[in-house]
């Protein structure tokens, strides 16, 4: 791997940038490893690269049924916070934020990350209540957030219509400045190059169909389109197909999957400083690097595989951002995507050991895993190297359905993006 | 935008007329003090999640108010039937066929 510095750019402008080599080598399935981990992306390339790094542990195939990066990671709207309710969450969520700080330097791979802020107007006197809830909770584990009023908000991110008749008025607002958003292509690509320079085999377009147990139950390895690949461990984290794939060892999940969609606009001059979402109104929106507008909301209602969503979704969006920043009325759309996220009851994650050995589970991200990259795929690593949770993802088991402890994250009112 | 036939009604309808409900023909234990909790969480949570011809509850919220069941293949999202909700689950070979 050749790393990026100044003097490799130099050197490589001299001959045109003809002589880069390939990031990562397109390996194909040998038929035994140490640890096969279902799904490249961001969460199942972290782990590789996390075990490999952290862990010693380097004979490890990613298998992806399609391009690495082509499910959530690489459909998302990037939106990084950590400004959750329940002190579970804030541990998980900050703990990424701590990592996505020095991401780029770690992986000499520039994943823009951006602290440009991300704010959440309150536009009735319980999402007031709501929020204040959530910066108090924050301040006394020392995740950053705080109140601003309607005139901060403005201040903060001049687009937004502060006028008292609007029709969402904005009674404030919940701001965290370390968010942000970074670039999500760049998240899996780099963290992919990372693994692979440590031994890492990617193995892209081959699904993986079934997951095959021993005779005493533990697992044995995987049936896959080129064929059956024995594992010591078998790590899933297949976002959306979280549910097919672990049904195939026999272990059910409380997921339903559904569709989450996004737009971008046409791209205009920097205007949109930061991320603004509003829960009430259900849109949220930042602008790209390049200048796009980035909008997106919630699920639509129903379980799909379809990749695609309704347009009665998109309809409600875009009314949403028209009424909060009357200033987008006019502009255009340039396109729109959905991608297949995996919901839990509570809204929070399922990380953790299952009640068949040696197979773990990352699911459950829903609508927001991408700003947990780093730290998700950071505690995987360590639960899978050593066959216990990290402190950080304890609680975030699949017996919390059973004993009933949730971390009512749906409940605190939170959209999660 | 998904077009929805309410039994009830006799009439297809728009999407944002419907309110989603899940997986459907999950029977509420009779005596809950009685169940494990293992089956609790089963009922509650665990869903099956098909990805291809999905039993599940939609309400009519914008018209008659009535839960209703269908079959609806999550890939194509494309109903295969609606029925009304207390009805048996149809068979899913008789619904298919056509299909092929
Ligand atoms: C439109 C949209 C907007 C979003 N916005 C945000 C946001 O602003 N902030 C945020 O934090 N999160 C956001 N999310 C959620 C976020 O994208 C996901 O939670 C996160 O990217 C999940 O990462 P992952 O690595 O688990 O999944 P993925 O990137 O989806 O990777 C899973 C991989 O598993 C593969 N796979 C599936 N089945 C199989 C199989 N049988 N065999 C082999 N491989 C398989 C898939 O091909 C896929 O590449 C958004 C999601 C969407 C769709």
């Amino acid at each position: 791997m050749t790393r990026f510095n100044a003097f490799n750019l130099l050197k490589n402008a001299m001959s045109g940038h003809k002589n880069w080599t390939e990031q990562w080598p397109d390996s194909q399935p040998k038929s035994e490893y140490d640890v096969v981990i279902v799904g490249a992306g961001g969460h199942g390339l972290g782990a590789a690269y996390y075990l490999a790094k952290e862990h010693g542990i380097t004979n490890i195939a990613v298998i992806d049924k399609g391009w690495l990066g082509g499910g959530n990671t690489g459909r998302n709207t990037t939106i990084i916070r950590s400004n959750y309710l329940y002190d579970e969450s804030q541990r998980l969520f900050d703990h990424s934020v701590d990592l996505w700080q020095g991401l780029s330097q770690e992986l000499n791979y520039n994943v823009m990350y951006s602290n440009r802020g991300c704010l959440m107007l309150a536009h009735t006197v319980h999402d007031v209540q709501s929020f204040k809830r959530h910066v108090h909770a924050n301040r006394l584990n020392g995740v950053d957030n705080r109140w601003l009023t309607p005139e901060e908000c403005k201040e903060y991110c001049p687009p937004i219509n502060i006028a008292k008749d609007a029709r969402y008025p904005v009674m404030g607002g919940a701001l965290q400045e370390r968010a942000g958003t970074a670039r999500h292509d760049a998240v899996a690509w780099g963290y992919a190059r990372g693994a692979a320079a440590r031994g890492v085999d990617i193995i892209q377009n081959c699904a993986v169909t079934a997951i095959r147990r021993n005779a005493g139950g533990s697992v044995a390895g995987v049936e896959t389109e080129k064929g059956f690949i024995k594992a010591k461990k078998v790590a899933v984290s297949a976002s959306g197909h979280n549910s097919m794939v672990m049904a195939t060892a026999g272990v059910r999940l409380p997921l339903e999957s559904m569709p989450l969609q996004a737009l971008v606009s046409e791209p205009v001059k920097p205007i949109f400083p930061c991320v603004v979402m509003s829960n009430a109104v259900h849109a949220y929106c930042s602008q790209s690097d390049k200048g796009e507008l980035v909008i997106g909301s919630g699920t639509d209602q129903y379980v799909s595989y379809s990749q695609r969503g309704g347009l009665p979704l998109i309809e409600h969006t875009i009314a949403a951002i028209s009424e909060v920043f009357p200033i987008f009325n006019r502009m255009r759309m340039l396109r729109k995507w959905g991608g297949i996220t995996d919901n839990t009851p509570d809204r929070s994650p399922i990380i953790g050991k299952t009640p068949v050995q040696n197979l773990y589970v990352n699911c459950g991200w829903g609508t927001g895993g991408f700003k947990a990259t780093p730290g998700s795929a950071h505690v995987f690593a360590y639960t899978i190297a050593k066959d216990e949770p990290h402190p950080i993802n304890a609680p975030f088991t699949l017996e919390r359905f059973r004993t009933g402890r949730l971390i009512d994250e749906a409940a605190a009112a939170a959209v999660a993006h | 935008m998904l077009l929805i036939h309410c039994p009830y009604c006799n009439e297809t309808l728009p999407e944002v007329e419907f309110a989603y409900a899940s997986e459907a023909h999950i029977a509420r234990p009779a005596k809950p003090s009685d169940v494990s909790d293992e089956d609790w969480a089963e009922f509650l949570f665990m869903r099956s999640n098909v990805k291809g011809p999905l039993y599940e509850r939609w309400r009519h919220i914008h018209g008659c108010g009535r839960f209703f069941n269908a079959v609806r293949d999550t890939v194509t999202d494309k109903f295969l039937t609606t029925y009304k909700a207390g009805d048996p689950r149809p068979d899913l070979s008789s619904l298919t066929e056509g299909l092929k």
